[in-house]
């Protein structure tokens, strides 16, 4: 965390001149100068650093040089897009893809289960943007049934809009949430089904099968059971997957969300707004790494009592 | 010609698993279909798309030439400025493939030395580049490039953006991928420095550069091989999101992404194939060389026979 916002730092110092940015052509250097001092560009690296972080830590992300508006009201009105689009495809990514790895690692060789893995094939070659856009042709322009690009209809609850709660806001949703989620699904289904044949193939459940429990509690009660923690993993894994494709998605379907906002900033150079991203983006990466690691414990008793000693 | 071929696949386990892969067989002959014709782009493409005198305004938006309203000089249609849109791709995709073996050779070059050194020197040199590397990896491999291109951005004058662009790309994509290489070369490695034959060459005095180069590079090229081949379809991607977002390659050389988010725009009015077609291109070319790694890795990995 430390070193990214290190980075961060390097970045918003080093790269351009931020006064020259700022002012006009016009503006004589005397008053660069003054700016230049007033912003405290002159301390020494140390304390602008420190000056820089506790900035972050207070949540004063400075202004946009592109916009000049503070970029936590820009992130904070950003923030609620994305992270609705992350969970939505998430979601269809888990509820989809775990039952279809299941499936597939139970029935080889069917006729279904070879097609599921014959469509997940082809899924994770295309890239994502161009699965995009076969959507928006098929459904919004050939079919007209779904909106292509925008929210839609969001309704406001306090700073947070959300598009969970109007019809237009969740059919305007459908589309960019099963894009982003399609290339995840293949993912989740194919790692399940290679853990799920895995534990297949173990002593216990051999066993169990020995014993005479029938199939159905064999494979959800034994079988799932154990496939849980890769799972979790996987879910972990997919954060950052959903996080790097929400900006192709988002860009897409003109989302207005945290990925759009970032790609502006890296084509307009607008510096403070990456790194902040950057820092955002490293928080996240840390918080859910944390909260997998103490799931790990709550459905692992091996790792719980391996803490405890 | 084929009796031969059979007789050097049953000394060849390769070749005689290729010969018994038809998906393969396919997978090699696309792509070399494809990455032939845009090599010979110059050549073959009706037209030169980047001479601007080639094309005229008034040809902009032909349909295919089946359709009712097309024309018959271009085949698949013409793009926005009037470009015949095979030209069109044929050169984009000459430009993607370009960017992408350029960006792969330097990933592979910087991962593996660094991988191979890792590994055989070990110590503290490898802890540190392994921290580094297990970084990078959790982050996806967009996002890195995203990021490296976006600071190389702000680091070049504005005006020379387009000349360097191709470089800053090759080298965002390059950086992005170098991990797997390295990882590779400094797990095949350490198993290899423990083989006899490098420690019969430790003992007579050979410098560890050579041995590192000599030895056992030639010993480790298998997995690299499949490496080089997944990432390879992993590099051409990178660069058709990139161009796609519209921070890749600059708007006068249009690459298969450019070309896929110029089509986009003209979607709604019903111009499919102005996305349909660099789209199908794109499409095709990472699965075949997709297929490839797969086969590759298959082949390769005794695990698995």
């Amino acid at each position: 965390m430390l070193a990214v916002s290190l980075i961060a730092f390097t970045l918003f110092r080093f790269v351009g001149d931020p006064v020259a940015q700022m002012v006009g052509q016009e503006t004589s250097l005397e008053d660069q100068a003054r700016i230049r001092e007033s912003m405290g560009l002159n301390d020494p690296i140390t304390t602008q650093f420190a000056q820089f972080a506790t900035n972050l830590a207070t949540g004063n992300f400075g202004y946009s040089y592109r916009t000049r508006q503070p970029i936590n009201e820009m992130i904070l009105s950003r923030l609620p897009a994305t992270l609705e689009l992350g969970i939505v495809s998430l979601l269809i990514s888990l509820l989809v893809g775990i039952p279809a790895g299941i499936y597939t690692a139970l029935h080889r060789g069917g006729f279904i289960a070879n097609s599921i893995l014959v469509t997940t094939l082809i899924g994770i070659s295309i890239p994502t943007f161009v699965i995009g856009i076969f959507l928006i042709f098929v459904f919004g322009v050939q079919l007209g049934w779904l909106p292509t690009f925008g929210r839609g209809d969001v309704v406001a609850l306090g700073w947070w809009k959300t598009n969970f709660l109007s019809i237009d806001g969740l059919r305007s949703l459908l589309l960019p949430a099963l894009t982003l989620g399609i290339y995840q699904l293949t993912l989740t289904m194919r790692l399940v089904r290679s853990e799920m044949q895995d534990v297949m193939k173990s002593d216990f459940i051999k066993f169990a099968s020995a014993r005479g429990i029938n199939k159905r509690s064999i494979h959800f009660n034994h079988a799932f059971r154990n496939t849980l923690v890769p799972v979790i993993t996987i879910i972990g894994l997919q954060f950052g997957g959903i996080i790097a494709f929400s900006i192709v998605t988002e860009s897409v379907f003109q989302w207005p969300g945290l990925g759009l906002l970032f790609l502006d900033s890296i084509r307009y150079v607008d510096i403070p707004v990456m790194s902040v991203y950057l820092v955002l983006i490293a928080l996240m990466f840390v918080l859910i790494n944390l909260i997998i690691d103490l799931l790990y414990a709550v459905i692992d008793p091996r790792v719980r009592n391996r803490s405890a000693h | 010609m084929i009796s031969k071929l059979r007789r050097l696949a049953i000394e060849n386990e390769l070749l005689y698993l290729f010969l018994h892969n038809r998906l393969a067989q396919l997978a090699t002959l696309i792509a070399v279909v494809m990455i032939g014709s845009a090599s010979l782009a110059n050549f073959i493409a009706p037209t030169d798309p980047y001479d601007l005198t080639s094309y005229e305004l008034l040809d902009s938006l032909i349909p295919p030439s089946w359709a009712d309203d097309g024309d018959s000089r271009f085949i698949i249609g013409t793009d926005d400025q009037g470009r015949d849109l095979l030209s069109a791709i044929l050169y984009g995709a000459r430009l993607s493939l370009t960017v992408g073996i350029m960006s792969i050779a330097f990933a592979s070059i910087l991962g593996v030395s660094v991988g191979l050194m890792a590994g055989y020197l070990g110590g503290r040199f490898d802890a540190v580049v392994m921290r580094i590397a297990d970084v990078q990896l959790s982050l996806p491999a967009i996002l890195t490039a995203l990021l490296i291109d976006g600071v190389a951005r702000g680091l070049l004058p504005q005006q020379r953006h387009d000349d360097l662009m191709i470089v800053v790309l090759t080298i965002a994509i390059g950086l992005s991928l170098w991990v797997n290489f390295a990882r590779t070369a400094r797990a095949s490695t350490f198993v290899e420095k423990n083989k006899e034959y490098v420690q019969a060459t430790e003992i007579m005095g050979m410098h560890p550069a050579r041995i590192m180069l000599v030895q056992i590079l030639p010993n480790i090229m298998g997995p690299i091989m499949v490496i080089l081949t997944v990432d390879l379809a992993v590099a051409i991607l990178l660069e058709a999101t990139l161009s796609f977002l519209g921070v890749g390659v600059p708007a006068n050389q249009p690459s298969l992404g450019t070309l896929i988010r110029i089509g986009t725009e003209y979607l709604f009015s019903g111009e499919w194939w102005i996305v349909a077609f660099p789209s199908l291109t794109l499409v095709l070319l990472i699965v075949s060389v997709n297929m490839l790694g797969d086969f590759l890795r298959d082949a390769l990995n005794p695990k698995l026979r």
